[in-house]
């Protein structure tokens, strides 16, 4: 039986009709199109009153398909299938063609515009008669929620679901949680202690009945979808009973190893080999730093063994792999800085005091290796000036294109504890300032009165070859003033280079883990820009803090409470509806070539041995219909993107080229 | 002769003739044929002229078997006869079908193919001083004397003239034919417009080992000598079997040869040479565009002839572009 | 038919998250472009089967535009890394077919570059204008000889003396 085609032509006020001869496409389109048995055009036909004439053609003229020719798809999708489900028509049984953001609002010429409408509106009509009526499913969605990472965007996003009831588990791979913001003095532009504020929150999150703390832990593998994942995590070996440590720390006291710190203390302190990271860590059970110990290396020692006094040091632990199911997933896996040598010409690694700015943080920690105390590599001098390198790697098309969003904030108040705590002269290399949240431009002003000088230009180079007396034994910066417009020389005791913020060096892997794709820079992409900030395309995952883009602590902490309101949504609702939109394979047409087999980044295609043939987890499949593209056998269909729909859609969109294609066979 | 046998005509247009040999290699069953059927035209075996065809009464001929594309005006003439003359007629193997390596002259038109066979020092004709070439006609006493008129484009039986029945393979196997044979005997034929065979594909058939696939390297069939156990795709060869009908019962990779393709492709599939080409560089193992292109540059320097060898006048271009200012070759 | 402009029919396969989002934003900023491309709307660069372009040559397009997100911003990960491999595959192919370089163009655009797709998109209309009328179709067609030949034969045969019995 043929279909019954309504065709809806929208005149958006003039946004379409405008440009396009609507009421012309609309009567072509009833003449010319074959099975269209209704073509109208209308005001605007996302109103009431609009969606209400096709609810009513649908039961009187009886139409099994409707075409909606007006705006984007992403726009009014929704409000079209939902006005043919009112009249009893299956949603995916409309079809929308795009004729303002596409047409009418790019096009010129009134001519043209009206032909490219026909033609889109010809496509439309031709596809919808070949879709299908599909039902979405519901699945029900696991209350407990995995959150990896625990920085201050996952320490927020698990208190947040903690606090309303929900189980979280949290892994860290670390010893402890807290992150980055763990390891700063002062927090921006409030000067608040960092620690004063984060260890509260760490401290709840280790004891919070609710939450399931998983340090020195990784994400090994993902698998299920939106509702039902099942995560495997592997628990690295501490070498510490768990259950039996009281944190007491008497083992770390007496290890006689001594090591360099590079992860804390950015390379500027020490710690044991038996360690926690640092003092208020959460939770306080040490780990064994087995490439440190001198049991470990030399078979020697035990000094931890022998004076824990719970007998808690197992030296012959093992990894751990756990198994937990989850229904959503909030990644906060924060950043890396930037290696600072290679940009060879700031010196740093060479000359003993270029800092960056991690190293900076832990030099003006009142917990830090100098007690807080601003000095340089010799651990006695002041500094009687220093610089301050912006933008070190980032907004720098040979490393970061973007900008690191926080390193003017950091240096202002990196400015300002230098001048509060020494007497020294402070210079800030920028290239714009960008103070641009609530109280930013304040502290900014602040320093400007504080004395901080200001340079705007892009440093050249750090050197130590002095050209004059006066430059002997300093660090010489070479940068031009640009608003000067001239090179000049600043001769100072220490620089500090404001390292970018980078994606985490596995940050793509373990997006594939996840199924979260990265933008090119490195950061997880969410799956709006503005409207979905903290949703990747992978439903069920959610992305919070620094490893969406970098951020600063306040805007980490909203995302991070963001993701877990999301989260909520999820599990009060209850069962989540997956797109029908997916590819299945017919298995009496599948040869078992097993093409398909490694296509999938969501690992939707599974392969069975005892049939050869290859699979489609439904649930898993997100429908980008890449396999269906590459079956070379035509066994995998693509549900609502099959070949016959795409292929009558091309038809229709070509309906008046070439008509000569045609060659009748000769009569005899 | 009994009234109550079907009549059977056998034709040979744009093809080798191995598909006449194929019909014979059912070995002594043909004798069965032979029994079932009222043979009442077939040029190769059979003494039967066109105008006895000629003369028969539309849809007399219960089945046609017609082997071979559409190269000139005469073979367009006889596969318009035989329609009109039988109810069923079934294009029968790969040139009938798909165009089989003669459609691979789409590559090329008339003048080039004929430079090729029969000017002076090319292939085929290293002496030919007077440049003579085939007239398309020529005036004697008599009148004027035709020959059939060579096409610039080879078309396939059904770009000629409705098609019943498809009977693919280059050329189709004897189990094949004599099952299509039967079915045709015992009235148990597909619905109109089908292919006779399976479908799937000849990996279906094939018992090497296959994994996930990842290809680094393509390599033509006389670089390596293929392990033969494992898929021959996934050791660079191009093998055509994960796109190809099955029911040949593999057996070119049987002989660790990869499989070419000549069964055409399954049920559904427009083109065979993009199912190719898209599986293929799908499971291509580079993100770098230029590793790519070395990849393809060099593993298939020849994509056409790869991947269409027997269906390029069957696919959806159906042959070289011919740019509007050409000139035609069939202008006299 | 010699006075009228050549209007290239293109046809644009386009990606659901980044390109066909960025034809929205280039039609939200009204930037103009050439009215001869006619966008379809598919889920990823990695859904548009070869089939699909050689199908629109082989109805008439003049050129054709597949458009995905930038390598390693797919927002299936990395399955336009499949279109971009698919599309190096089948221009080697198409060039051996006659396929002038132009007329088939990949291109990357995020749902932020309205802007840069515009301009893709005039530079093909442009470049396919210079180039002319495709018509693929044509090709296909032998000259009006043909029916003349198939008529001689039928004249021919008809004519011929019967064999005496």
């Amino acid at each position: 039986m043929a279909e019954r085609v309504g065709i809806y032509v929208c005149h958006c006020g003039s946004n379409i009709a405008g440009m396009v001869d609507v009421e012309e496409v609309a009567k072509w389109a009833g003449v010319a199109i074959p099975d269209v048995v209704v073509a109208r055009d209308y005001k605007f036909m996302c109103s009431s009153l609009g969606q209400q004439m096709i609810e009513e053609d649908i039961k009187k003229e009886k139409l099994t398909r409707v075409v909606v020719a007006a705006c984007s798809p992403h726009l009014h999708e929704k409000t079209f299938r939902r006005a043919c489900q009112n009249a009893g028509l299956n949603p995916f049984l409309c079809q929308m063609t795009n004729l303002r953001e596409h047409c009418s609002w790019v096009s010129t010429d009134r001519l043209a515009a009206t032909a490219k409408a026909k033609a889109l509106v010809y496509a439309a009509a031709e596809r919808v008669k070949r879709q299908q009526p599909l039902e979405p499913m519901p699945v029900k969605v696991n209350p407990t929620t995995l959150v990896v990472g625990g920085g201050i965007a996952g320490i927020q996003a698990t208190l947040e679901l903690a606090d309303a009831g929900y189980k979280v588990y949290l892994v860290e791979r670390s010893p402890s949680i807290g992150g980055h913001m763990a390891q700063f003095d002062k927090t921006f532009p409030t000067l608040d202690c960092s620690a004063c504020i984060l260890t509260p929150k760490m401290s709840e999150v280790g004891q919070h009945e609710n939450v399931t703390l998983l340090t020195y832990s990784e994400l090994e593998e993902v698998s299920g979808s939106v509702g039902n994942f099942q995560v495997k995590i592997r628990k690295k070996a501490r070498h510490v009973d768990y259950d039996k440590c009281t944190g007491c720390g008497i083992c770390i006291e007496k290890c006689p190893r001594k090591v360099i710190d590079h992860e804390f203390e950015a390379g500027l302190g020490y710690r044991k080999a038996i360690y926690t990271p640092f003092p208020q860590a959460v939770p306080r059970i040490p780990v064994i730093d087995t490439e440190s110990c001198i049991w470990f290396t030399r078979g020697k020692c035990q000094a931890c063994s022998k004076l824990c006094p719970t007998q808690a040091i197992d030296y012959d632990q093992q990894d751990e792999t756990i198994e937990i199911e989850v229904g959503n997933i909030i990644v906060s896996t924060g950043w890396n800085l930037f290696d600072c040598t290679k940009l060879p010409q700031y010196g740093y690694g060479r000359l003993a005091n270029v800092y960056t700015n991690m190293e900076f943080e832990r030099l003006c920690n009142a917990a830090g290796p100098t007690n807080g105390k601003i000095l340089m590599r010799d651990g006695k001098t002041e500094p009687d000036s220093v610089a301050i390198i912006h933008c070190v790697g980032s907004r720098d098309s040979r490393h970061n294109e973007g900008c690191s969003a926080v390193c003017c904030m950091a240096a202002l108040k990196f400015g300002h504890l230098v001048l509060e705590k020494t007497k020294a002269k402070v210079y800030s290399f920028y290239i714009d300032m960008r103070p641009n949240q609530k109280a930013y431009e304040e502290f900014y002003q602040r320093l400007l009165e504080e004395g901080m000088i200001f340079v705007r230009g892009k440093v050249a180079e750090v050197t130590d070859a002095a050209r004059q007396p006066s430059e002997e034994g300093k660090l010489i910066v070479q940068a031009e003033d640009t608003l000067l417009g001239k090179q000049q020389r600043y001769p100072v005791d220490m620089v500090i280079l404001m390292g970018a913020m980078e994606p985490q060096a596995d940050a793509k892997e373990l997006g594939l883990k996840c199924g979260i794709s990265c933008s090119m820079a490195g950061w997880y992409t969410e799956r709006h820009p503005k409207l979905d900030p903290v949703a990747t395309m992978t439903d069920g995952l959610f992305v919070a803090g620094v490893c969406q883009g970098p951020k600063d602590i306040p805007a980490s902490v909203a995302q991070g409470a963001a993701a877990a309101a999301r989260v909520m949504g999820m599990i009060t609702k209850g069962t989540v509806m997956i797109e029908p939109i997916v590819a299945s394979i017919d298995e009496e047409e599948c040869s078992g070539c097993r093409i398909c087999n490694n296509l999938c980044p969501f690992n939707a295609i599974e392969y069975d041995e005892e049939k050869g043939v290859s699979r489609v987890v439904t649930a898993l499949c997100k429908g980008c219909g890449t396999c269906v593209a590459a079956c070379p056998a035509g066994a995998i269909t693509g549900a609502h993107f099959n070949n016959q729909q795409i292929m009558a859609e091309i038809r229709g969109a070509l309906w008046d080229a070439a008509p000569e294609a045609k060659e009748e066979p000769a009569a005899v | 002769m009994s009234k109550a046998k079907p009549k059977l005509a056998l034709y040979w247009a744009a093809s080798c003739g191995g598909c006449e040999i194929a019909v014979l290699a059912v070995n002594e069953k043909i004798l069965d044929v032979a029994a079932a059927f009222d043979i009442v035209f077939w040029p190769v075996a059979v003494d039967a002229k066109v105008r006895d065809v000629e003369k028969m009464p539309d849809g007399s001929i219960d089945v046609c078997l017609f082997n071979g594309g559409i190269r000139t005006s005469e073979q367009e003439y006889m596969a318009q006869l035989l329609r009109r003359k039988s109810k069923a007629l079934v294009a029968f193997g790969s040139c009938a079908h798909e165009g089989c390596i003669p459609g691979l002259a789409n590559l090329n038109n008339r003048e080039e193919i004929f430079n090729t066979v029969y000017k002076e020092g090319s292939a085929t004709q290293p002496e030919n001083p007077k440049n003579l070439r085939p007239l398309p006609e020529t005036e004697v006493a008599e009148g004027t004397l035709h020959l059939p008129v060579f096409y610039d484009t080879l078309k396939t039986l059904n770009q000629t003239v409705a098609v019943d029945y498809y009977l693919p393979g280059c050329p189709p196997e004897a189990e094949n034919i004599l099952a299509a044979v039967t079915a045709i005997i015992e009235g148990k034929l597909p619905p109109p417009g089908s292919v006779i065979g399976k479908n799937t594909t000849v990996c279906d058939e094939c018992p090497r080992k296959r994994n996930e696939k990842k290809i680094k390297k393509f390599h033509r069939t006389w670089e390596i000598i293929p392990d033969e156990e494992t898929c021959l795709l996934e050791q660079g060869l191009l093998c055509c079997g994960i796109a190809t009908r099955a029911g040949c019962g593999a057996l070119c990779p049987a002989v660790n040869s990869p499989c070419i393709g000549c069964h055409g492709p399954n049920d559904g599939v427009l083109d065979f040479g993009a199912r190719m080409m898209s599986a293929l560089s799908s499971v291509i193992d580079s993100e770098d565009p230029e590793e790519i292109n070395r990849i393809i540059q060099e593993g298939i320097p020849d994509p056409v002839g790869s991947f269409y060898r027997f269906s390029l006048a069957a696919s959806q271009l159906r042959r070289k572009h011919r740019p509007a200012n050409e000139k035609s070759a069939t202008t006299k | 038919m010699s006075d009228t402009v050549f209007e290239p029919k293109i046809l644009g396969f386009l990606c659901n998250w980044c390109s066909y989002r960025a034809a929205d934003l280039a039609g939200i900023a009204r930037i103009k472009y050439p009215a001869n491309i006619r966008i379809i709307r598919v889920m990823c660069s990695g859904r548009v089967d070869p089939t699909f372009v050689l199908s629109a040559f082989a109805q008439g397009a003049d050129g054709v535009m597949v458009a995905g997100c930038h390598p390693g911003e797919c927002h299936y990960v990395d399955q336009n890394y499949k279109a971009m491999r698919r599309y190096a595959m089948l221009k080697q192919m198409l060039a051996q077919m006659g396929l002038e370089d132009n007329r088939l163009r990949l291109v990357w655009a995020s749902a932020a570059e309205g802007q840069q797709l515009a301009e893709a998109i005039e530079k093909l209309v442009a470049d396919v204008r210079e180039l002319g009328p495709l018509n693929w179709p044509k090709s296909w067609e032998e000259n009006g000889h043909r029916l003349e030949a198939i008529q001689n034969i039928a004249r021919e045969h008809a004519e011929a003396m019967e064999v005496p019995q």
